[in-house]
């Protein structure tokens, strides 16, 4: 009951938002949380670190500006033929590399972003250095407008708020508590007769979908698509949001990727300040808060209710954790 | 030479319609990069039994044991479970036909509460494995029998906290009613009281016996008290090859034996 009153009332501060900040910042933490929440699917859910995610990102901010550049496709079909490709592009890559652990997986999903950043480089249709720009907002279901960025900003909350219960099904259900399973100790799952390879593999596909969810909501918002997207850099970048919000927290992720994007934008009159302070910060957290923001908020949470019931002993059952 | 006539010979086993032994292992070696860990072992296990697997040191226990659980592929030989070859198999293949294996480090899922770690195993042969579209209530029917297998093993108390919490002891017996939860015919227990007090040894050898019947089981373990009061039949492997076979009574006064354990302690 508490719980769907705070989402209740989550949905309508989102709803309210817009009239009180830039709807463009606004609109751009929420591209960032979706690809947030797709990479803590990976890592903290399935314990595969992608070093190369923005390949699904900036991959399908390109088709999804393609399509809208050259087609009158309405803009959210765009946007799910972009993270259809995205997915694909995760599948193939997936049966490549899912066979690999730690630090080789990392290496080798690195090397293909690489190899994917240098195809959107060279391919006629990105527009090389200059990026793709003026993609327009197709009228969204081909009848709504959504040109204006106020009413844009309702649209993206929707696919946002969709995405993020699509990521919050996928970690509590019967699939989720295998994947967790496979990330806690991956020989004893195949030992019970699964095959932990699809498992992952299935997670991979997933987590590349929804990050391609994630690019193409940028591309439309920005209206532009460019190399950056499929930088490293912004690889770099989803892994900070998630590690600064709490690996493996259901909330984590959407918290970091608010905090990094706010912090981005609140320090860009200051230049390269902006990205020491991001360095200070990360340094902060490992080295203070390892469980990252939401993850020391619960365990705080759970260290106060246990100290209300001193009673409890080892064995007492932790009270599950609310996020 | 009292052992050897006991054992039985490999082509016997083979030819037996399954019906006798339910895991045969015919020939099997091992190599590694040119040293056989393993060196031509014939190992018959009788249906209903519980077999032990024991040796010094360095014996290829362990490397035998993974031979059997298809964790490793064989380098020569063969392995029969219920008469049918599976020398090819993968792990989780052979787990679906009913051999399932225990680790020697506690296998448990630490992240996971102490029911959902049985539920994983449940939800094998329940195939909702990949549903990542439907809610827990998926599952819900699973968990009267994972509160069923938790009870059979004593910890069903336990059933909320996380796995990590839990003591030694109780995380070898939530083990085992993973295990449990396929309905193995035949368990691989990878020395089930390695790291244990005495005062947990008691109660998961009490346990073993419990789960035992009815399944066939074979083991490697190093405390021979628990060997000696458990098996019905032991193995005892030295240098990769096996020295003997028999009853406790006939493995422990073979003087091969006896060597091979003084001379281990020795080194």
């Amino acid at each position: 009951m508490i719980r769907l009153l705070l989402i209740a009332a989550a949905i309508a501060l989102l709803a309210v938002a817009p009239f009180h900040f830039y709807t463009v910042t606004l609109m751009t933490i929420m591209c960032f949380v979706v690809f947030a929440c797709s990479f803590n699917l990976l890592l903290g859910y399935s314990g595969l670190l992608c070093f190369g995610h923005a390949m699904f990102f900036g991959g399908a901010a390109y088709v999804t500006g393609y399509i809208l550049k050259s087609t009158p496709v309405s803009i959210e079909l765009a946007i799910l033929a972009g993270a259809a490709v995205s997915g694909l592009l995760g599948l193939l890559i997936g049966m490549l590399t899912i066979r690999r652990q730690g630090i080789q997986f990392a290496m080798i999903t690195l090397a293909f972003s690489q190899f994917i950043y240098f195809i959107l480089l060279q391919s006629p249709f990105t527009g090389g250095e200059d990026g793709m720009q003026a993609i327009p907002r197709n009228p969204m279901f081909g009848i709504l407008d959504v040109t204006d960025n106020f009413t844009y900003y309702y649209v993206v909350m929707a696919i946002t708020l969709v995405s993020v219960f699509v990521y919050y099904r996928v970690v509590h259900s019967p699939y989720g508590e295998i994947l967790k399973a496979v990330r806690d100790n991956q020989p004893r799952v195949e030992s019970l007769g699964f095959d932990p390879e699809r498992i992952k593999l299935l997670a991979f596909v997933i987590s590349a979908t929804m990050a391609g969810v994630a690019g193409g909501m940028k591309a439309t918002v920005y209206q532009f698509a460019t190399l950056t997207d499929a930088s490293w850099p912004i690889s770099a970048e989803v892994i900070l949001m998630t590690l600064l919000g709490g690996l493996g927290t259901l909330l984590g992720p959407i918290f970091g990727a608010g905090i990094i994007i706010w912090l981005n934008d609140y320090l860009a009159g200051f230049g390269e300040w902006a990205l020491i302070s991001q360095g200070v910060i990360l340094l902060v957290v490992i080295v203070f808060f390892r469980r990252g923001f939401v993850g020391e908020l619960s365990a705080l949470a759970t260290f106060l209710a246990n100290r209300r019931k001193p009673a409890a002993k080892a064995d007492a059952p932790k009270p599950a954790s609310a996020h | 030479m009292v052992t050897m006539a006991d054992a039985v010979p490999a082509g016997a086993a083979a030819s037996a319609t399954g019906a006798d032994y339910a895991l045969v292992g015919e020939g099997l070696t091992k190599v590694f990069g040119g040293f056989a860990a393993v060196k031509d072992v014939d190992l018959a296990v009788r249906r209903g039994s519980i077999h032990a697997l024991i040796g010094p040191n360095g014996a290829g226990k362990t490397t035998c044991f993974n031979l059997l659980t298809k964790t490793l592929q064989p380098t020569k030989g063969k392995i029969l479970l219920n008469g049918e070859d599976i020398s090819r198999l993968r792990s989780a293949e052979v787990a679906r036909r009913g051999l399932v294996r225990s680790f020697q480090i506690s296998a448990i899922f630490p992240n996971l509460t102490v029911l959902e770690n049985v539920r994983v195993a449940l939800q094998a042969p329940y195939g909702t494995g990949y549903h990542f579209w439907r809610s827990l209530r998926a599952v819900a029917p699973l968990n009267r029998r994972a509160e069923e297998l938790l009870e059979q093993v004593g910890i069903v108390e336990s059933r909320g906290i996380t796995a990590a919490e839990l003591s030694y002891g109780k995380k070898r017996a939530l083990e085992i009613a993973t295990t449990l939860a396929l309905e193995p015919q035949v368990m691989l227990l990878d020395e089930p009281t390695a790291g244990m007090g005495h005062e947990d040894i008691e109660p998961i050898t009490d346990l073993i016996r419990k789960v035992a019947v009815g399944r066939t089981v074979l083991l490697v373990e190093h405390n021979l008290s628990v060997v000696s009061t458990l098996c019905d039949r032991i193995t005892v492997l030295q240098h990769g090859e096996v020295l003997a076979e028999g009853t406790y009574d006939e493995v422990s006064s073979d003087q091969r034996v006896i060597e091979a354990y003084m001379g281990g302690v020795d080194e």
